[in-house]
């Protein structure tokens, strides 16, 4: 009892002093916003009109960098129009008829609305090309998630854990990069460095002082399932707490031009990570395999007891995976949040599809994970040229479930695990 | 502090409508994780077809709301017949990732734009109800001692806590059956109920429906007392709180997920509007107002993991008929 109130009370002390100066800012009043971009300029000298239906009317006009803001008095509903007569020659919008939008802001909220311009993409682009696009978009996307799979599948792997908490590592790392980053004000590589660091001592922390503990009163693994749900959801709502609600971006890298490789556009910032995340994924998959620790892993995940008394040190092994596996997902929260932004529940909104990656793979191997993240990366990037793309992510879970249908053990596992 | 009106709201809401939804969405789970040992963790569709059964039949094929309840309920069984069949063969966690996932799925169609038309949007269903409440015998509110209800809170309250009653009823005659004995035994060993020649599977399929149809009743009440479907009521929180409410009770007992649901409601509720009225009269200055409702996430995670670490049997279960663990 007294371990885990001081963890708690560690952890929240840590937020409060880590993000402190960060909840006040998420009271300030409500915003509408946007940008309006020809390409990857920005439109200066749009006019924009917000207006709700108790009188209230304010016209905007967009700075040089196509950005326009407007406060308006309260949460409510409004109507955003543009003007499209104040739109420059030579541009347009993508969808003609929809000039107005009809935004709900919520209290303490800033909206964003986007217009966007140029022809629509679906027709000067043929099926090719934008399958290529996507392909690539969902190859960075896979190789994102599996950063975080892996540390899911190995903790399950050595300790028979379904950690429904191991987004919010993931979301850990994101936070701690953007306090490094924007509130320290460090180099935004050594703020991801640092918040890999720290993701490792807290993933750490919580298999030393709160897992182990666990193990050791003998408390069952489905018992530990609700109890990693339980963890989760306080954790998630601390980190709302501190850091707000609103999705942020970090000080470098937040908008960067995309390179044409051929028909492909990808940012910098995506191929970097990109190959970073495959840098970490191949040095983890040579240290599972070469070293005496991914042995003693793969040992441990056959039979603790036996392991245990061939004299691996299981405990300790135990903590090195939780380490590692910690601080992958935390670089996994950087990663996509680098381009997807900085959000409370980014990491519970990956956990399902993490849960699908290492399913498709083969609960509890690191390989496996690897294979199946990058599948289900791909396949709901790809997707989107069937299905709407507010429906790709329901792609991926109804093949998690086809999966289980049909090889429950995963692509590479081995089916004595399982049933 | 008006600890008055703190009192009030605690005791409204502890008998209120959400404690009744929660407890039904209890009671079938009680029958799936307490009884059976499945973890289920998708209750939220069955709650969520159920809601949406109705709502569609009413608003979007104009049936009537008999016929709408009808299909809720086909649906909560095609439902849990579509997530058993992969699963039921497979280790535990592997329902719990599935239902999950299912639950995730239908709650993004539901609130999804292409499916506007039919499910409403983010918008969901509203103000289809009036039939039901066109039935209604009380005609002013109700106030005893601190509760207070408005004529259709408590004609929907009077209508839940029956059905509760009833649903509960249920599981007290079927877990005396020898179906409940078959099912409790699948729960303490599997393997040992298979070599008497049962099976297994159709056992936990019957019991993955029952308590899915039971569950789904809660949908119900949910959709008519708030006269409205919203797909983001129906997320894995609602799920989560179920378990709390279950297991704060005591899994595997009949009283189990009624006394869960008062005690957590009326807890909750106190907690959040005491913390409320501290922060608007100026006690408790560190903490914001729209900060407060977080709040109320950090007692539901801290006692889903203290209840489970301390007390896995609840208030009033049994710790010797919980053993569960991964099989």
């Amino acid at each position: 009892m007294r371990r885990l109130l001081l963890m708690i009370s560690a952890v929240a002390l840590a937020f409060m002093a880590v993000l402190g100066g960060t909840s006040a800012a998420f009271a300030a009043g409500e915003t509408i916003g946007g940008v309006i971009k020809s390409g990857q300029e920005g439109v200066a000298g749009v006019t924009l009109n917000v207006s709700d239906e108790e009188g209230f009317t304010e016209d905007v006009i967009t700075d040089d960098a196509g950005e326009w803001v407007v406060e308006v008095p309260g949460a409510g509903q409004y109507l955003v129009t543009l003007q499209t007569e104040t739109l420059p020659p030579g541009v347009s919008l993508t969808n003609p008829d929809r000039t107005s939008a009809t935004i709900v802001v919520a209290k303490g909220q800033s909206k964003s609305v986007l217009f966007p311009t140029g022809e629509a993409r679906v027709s000067s682009e043929s099926t090719l090309d934008r399958a290529l696009q996507l392909l690539v978009d969902g190859i960075v996307f896979g190789l994102t998630i599996a950063l975080a799979a892996v540390g899911l599948s190995l903790i399950f792997g050595t300790t028979g854990l379904t950690n429904f908490s191991h987004g919010e590592l993931v979301t850990f790392g994101a936070l701690m990069a953007y306090f490094f980053n924007n509130l320290l004000g460090l180099p935004f590589l050594v703020a991801a460095a640092g918040a890999m660091l720290a993701g490792g001592l807290f993933g750490y922390l919580q298999d030393r002082f709160f897992w182990r503990w666990l193990r050791k009163r003998g408390t069952g693994l489905i018992a530990m399932l609700v109890v990693s749900i339980g963890l989760g959801i306080l954790l998630r709502y601390i980190y709302l707490f501190f850091f707000g609600g609103t999705t942020k971006q970090y000080a470098e890298f937040s908008g960067q031009a995309g390179l044409a490789l051929g028909p492909v556009d990808v940012t910098p910032k995506a191929l970097i990570a990109g190959g970073v995340a495959i840098v970490f994924l191949v040095a983890t998959v040579l240290w599972l395999r070469l070293t005496r620790m991914g042995k003693a892993s793969r040992a441990i995940a056959d039979n603790p007891a036996l392991a245990s008394a061939s004299g691996i040190d299981v405990n300790r092994v135990v903590s090195i995976i939780w380490m590692a596996g910690a601080a992958l997902a935390a670089l996994s929260g950087i990663i996509y949040s680098l381009s997807n932004g900085i959000s409370w529940q980014q990491g519970f909104q990956l956990l399902l599809l993490l849960f699908a990656g290492v399913t498709l793979g083969g609960l509890g191997t690191a390989v496996g994970a690897i294979v199946g993240s990058i599948i289900v990366g791909t396949m709901i990037q790809v997707s989107t040229l069937f299905i709407p793309s507010e429906l790709k992510n329901v792609g991926a879970l109804a093949v998690l479930i086809i999966i289980l249908m049909i090889r429950p053990q995963g692509i590479l596992g081995r089916s004595e695990r399982v049933g | 502090m008006d600890w008055s009106n703190v009192f009030s709201q605690a005791f409204t809401q502890g008998i209120g409508v959400q404690a009744v939804i929660f407890a039904i969405a209890a009671i079938g789970l009680n029958v799936q994780f307490g009884y059976t040992g499945l973890l289920n963790f998708g209750q939220a569709a069955f709650l969520a077809v159920a809601a949406y059964g109705l709502g569609v039949s009413i608003a979007f094929a104009g049936l009537s709301i008999w016929v709408g309840l009808l299909i809720g309920i086909a649906a909560a069984v095609l439902l849990a017949l579509l997530l058993g069949i992969p699963t039921l063969r497979l280790r535990a966690d592997y329902l719990a990732i599935v239902t999950i996932a299912a639950a995730e799925i239908l709650r993004l169609v539901f609130r999804s734009v292409t499916f506007n038309p039919v499910f409403g949007g983010s918008d969901g269903i509203n103000r289809f109800a009036d039939d039901f409440y066109a039935l209604n015998p009380f005609s002013a509110g109700v106030k005893i001692g601190p509760i207070d209800f408005s004529a259709n809170d408590m004609w929907i309250v009077v209508v839940g806590w029956v059905l509760v009653a009833f649903l509960s009823l249920l599981v007290f005659l079927m877990m005396r059956s020898p179906w409940g004995r078959v099912i409790k035994a699948i729960r303490e060993d599997e393997d040992a109920v298979r070599s008497l020649g049962k099976s297994v599977y159709a056992y936990k399929m019957q019991a993955l429906i029952i308590g899915g149809v039971m569950g789904c009743f809660g949908g119900f009440v949910a959709a008519i007392a708030l006269q409205s479907i919203q797909p983001d009521y129906y997320g894995t929180e609602l799920t989560f709180y179920a378990y709390a409410v279950l297991i704060l009770g005591g899994a595997a007992r009949v009283l189990g997920p009624i006394v869960g649901s008062v005690v957590f409601w009326f807890m909750l509720v106190f907690i959040d509007s005491a913390l409320s009225n501290a922060v608007s009269s100026g006690a408790i200055t560190f903490i914001q107002s729209t900060q407060v409702g977080q709040i109320r996430y950090w007692i539901l995670g801290l006692a889903l993991m203290l209840l489970m670490i301390y007390r896995p049997q609840g208030i009033l279960g049994d710790k010797k008929e919980l053993s569960l663990d991964a099989r």
